[in-house]
Order: C-alpha cells, then structure tokens, then sequence
C-alpha cells in the first residue's frame, strides 16, 4: 500500500538516489574497462564517455562541468589513463555542451545522437592525440571502428540512462 | 523536447557570480590536467605512485574475473576438440614425429654450441627470471594496448623489466603498484624492440602498429626486403631485451613496409615471464642507451 505522505527516511533516501544514481552509474560505466577481457585493437567502446554523455543530454541542469573533474579523475585512476586525460577532455566537452545549450533552443533524438557522435569523434580524437604527443605512433584510422560502434551504442546507453532516470525520480 | 532552461539564473547578482565562479574552476581544472598531461609526458614516471596504487586497488577485479572468463573459453576449445578429435590426432601425431627430429637436431647443436663457447672461454651470459605472474586484463577501450599482470614490485618487478612468455616476447613493465604491473606490450604505437631477422641477422625495429600488428623497419638503407614468414628474434642491441626472445612472424610484406604479428598472444598466455633488465657487457660501463621509453 503506498503512502500519501512519505516519511522523512524515505524522503532522505529518496533525495540520495536523486544525487548519487548519475554518479554511481557513470563510476560503475567506468568499472567497466576492467572486464577480463585482453583484446589487440581498440574496438569496445569507453562506456564511462557514453553514459556520461547521456546524463548530460538528458539532464542538462544536473552537472555543471566542474562535477566533471572528479569523475574524470576517477575514471583516468580505473582506466590506466594518463592522469588528465579524461579530466580535461570531458570537462571541455561539458563547457561546449552549455555553449551549445544556449545557441540551441531546442534538441530532438536525432540532435541528441548526432551530439553524441561528434562528441564521441572529439573524445577519441583527444585520446589519440594525448598518446601521439606520448609517443604513441599508431594511425588514427585504428581507432576508427571504436568511434562507429561506440556511435552505434549511444542510443542504447541512452535508453538505459533514461530508464536509471525514471527510477531515480521515481516515487 | 526543449532543454529546461534553468541553467540561466534569473537576475540574482550572487547566483550569476556563482555560475561565473564554477566556470573559472572548471576552465582552471582543465588547464591543471592538462599541466598533469604534460608532466606526465616531459617524466613518465612522474605518477607512478598515484597509478600503481590505483592499479592495486583495481587489478583484483580483473585477476578474479580471468579465471571466470579462461574456464568458458577452455570449456568451448575442449568441446571444439572432441569434435576434431580423429582429424586432430593423425595431425598431431605427424607434427610430433617432425617435433622430435628438431629435438634431435637442436640438442646436437647445443652440445655443439656449447663446446664452441668452452673453447672461446666465453661465460654464457643467463637472464635472470624476476617472476611469474599471470596476466589479468588488458586494455579495450583505448588507443594504448596495456596488460595487466598480477605482480607487483612486491614480487621484485621494476619499470623497464622486459615480459615474456614461452611463445614469445610480450613487452616491457610500464607501471608498477605493489601486487600489480601494467605492461606495454609490443604492438602498442610507442613500443619499439630492436629486432633481427632469424634467418641471416638482419637488423631491424619492430614497432608496434596499436591494431594488434607491428611494423619492422629495416635499421640499414637498401637492405634485403623481408617475406612472408620470415621470423624476427630480439637482437639485444642497446639492452634491456635480452637477446634471442621470438618476437614476430611476418604476415605482410610489400615494397614499402613490412607488417607481422607478434607470436605471443596476450590473450591465449596465462603465464607471462618478467625478466630482469638485460645489459650487454661491454655496454655495463657506459650510461645506459636503451629503446626511447614512452
């Protein structure tokens, strides 16, 4: 039977799943890249970027881009990442998102996915060009299939945030 | 769907300057990673401390998750072997009766080999081995290919040590926390292992191409081109590789470049080698001059 009126523990669970299901989610995204697996391209998508990506779409006035710092940090720490990497390159992506939030007035799914896209071709090309500048030779075209299939996983990441949102928000 | 536009904050003077002073930070929290960056490229080893202790924290999930993943994949190669089991047997019955004349041959050789070397006075040099740890997870998801191994410097492993398994070489030590290591293996792009052509010596550079492939370059102008096939040995110039590791097998080879595979797969070792840091002996006097490190 549910309540009418909540009582204050539920409103101070309630309130802490409102704060920390973004967070945990894109950290869990991030726990991702230590699956077992051993693989000689770079072909799976950094899911830790997607989920990301998603909240922000989705929820444009929950992060601001200083939220992002840490998350960045954390996932550079889990990931094997040079320390900065993903810290500067997200926050950067968020700072655009907010330009961007002014000029557009409005977004569609379309927007969102294509949004996504190019964020995905800036991240990877920002990762690549960190390891160039390491000494890492590689082409970028290696890092080509990764771009199109992360692209092609956005949508579901997507739907997945969405149904995380609805039961953050849920009552 | 238009965003809700609660990102402006009305006419509130405090709430703008708020909004202005996360901008601030979070331009100066990007322009301090990319300082982080840059250190980080100038010494690599200027956050070995922060990344091995996070490599510590993180390795166990990996390490136990192998295990899970090694039981499925050993599961699905026995049944494919029960099926090919007739096919398989008559195969390997013919390569063991070829195995056994090389046996023959190589023991003669080394008995050969080793009067010659008694005769040169010369003192075999032995590699040390550091340890045996398994390798855990890799990296998937970036442009850099790193493993994971499951020793640290706990078990005596240092930045620089070289990793190898029975098969071949795998590549060097990165990073190390105290259980974990993180390994650059020969096929990443800043990986780069002098190498020599088996069958005459021929010196060259294996760089790691970053798709799981590596790129050898001749170290001479004008020499021979390389075929298919052609198997490249680390030749131990400049230290650090021992020498005579099988390194790769050549898989293409055009006018322009030579591309091959490394012959010891990451993925199929459980066990990886790390060895002691090789140094040459004439070379032990003068500073050392190995491969550029990333």
């Amino acid at each position: 039977m549910s309540k009418i009126a909540a009582s204050p523990t539920d409103l101070r669970m309630r309130a802490l799943r409102r704060q920390w299901v973004p967070i945990t989610s894109t950290l869990a995204a991030s726990l991702l890249s230590l699956l077992p697996i051993i693989m000689s391209s770079p072909i799976i998508p950094e899911f830790s970027l997607l989920v990301l990506i998603a909240w922000r779409l989705l929820r444009p006035e929950m992060w601001s881009a200083l939220m992002v710092l840490p998350l960045g940090l954390a996932n550079d720490l889990i990931a094997g990442h040079p320390i900065g990497q993903s810290m500067a390159l997200w926050t950067i992506l968020f700072l655009i998102y907010d330009v961007m939030d002014i000029r557009l007035v409005w977004r569609d799914y379309w927007m969102d996915w294509f949004v996504a896209a190019i964020s995905i071709i800036f991240y990877t090309y920002g990762v690549w060009y960190i390891g160039h500048l390491m000494g890492n030779t590689i082409e970028f075209k290696v890092m080509l299939p990764q771009v199109a299939l992360s692209t092609f996983c956005y949508p579901l990441i997507a739907r997945l945030v969405l149904a995380l949102d609805r039961w953050r928000l849920a009552r | 769907m238009a965003p809700p536009s609660s990102r402006r904050r009305g006419y509130s003077r405090k709430a703008h300057y708020g909004l202005f002073l996360a901008y601030v930070l979070a331009i100066g929290g990007v322009l301090f990673a990319a300082l982080m960056l840059l250190l980080a490229t100038v010494s690599p080893s200027a956050f070995n401390g922060v990344k091995g202790t996070a490599l510590d924290a993180t390795a166990p999930v990996s390490a136990g998750g192998r295990s899970v993943v090694r039981v499925f994949a050993d599961a699905g190669s026995a049944i494919g072997n029960y099926f090919r089991a007739g096919s398989q047997n008559a195969g390997l019955k013919r390569e063991l009766a070829a195995a056994r004349q090389d046996a023959v041959k190589a023991a003669t050789l080394e008995l050969e080999n080793k009067e010659l070397k008694r005769l040169l006075n010369l003192s075999q040099q032995v590699s040390d081995r550091v340890t045996t740890a398994r390798i855990v997870g890799s990296t998937f998801q970036s442009s850099r290919r790193l493993a994971t191994i499951w020793a640290g410097s706990g078990a005596g492993v240092a930045v620089g040590q070289p990793v190898r398994s029975p098969a071949g070489l795998i590549g060097r030590v990165l990073e190390s926390g105290h259980f974990a290591a993180r390994v650059l293996l020969i096929t990443d792009g800043a990986s780069n292992v002098p190498v020599r052509l088996l069958r005459d010596g021929t010196p060259a550079l294996a760089t790691g191409r970053g798709d799981g492939t590596i790129d050898i370059k001749p170290q001479e102008v004008g020499a021979q081109r390389f075929r298919r096939g052609d198997l490249f040995v680390t030749s131990g110039t400049g230290g650090i590789f021992p020498p005579n590791i099988p390194v790769a097998v050549v898989v293409v080879a055009t006018r322009d470049d030579t591309i091959a595979t490394p012959l010891a797969d990451p993925a199929q070792t459980q066990f990886a080698i790390v060895e002691r840091m090789y140094q040459p002996e004439r070379e032990l006097s003068r500073p050392e001059a190995g491969p550029t490190m990333p």
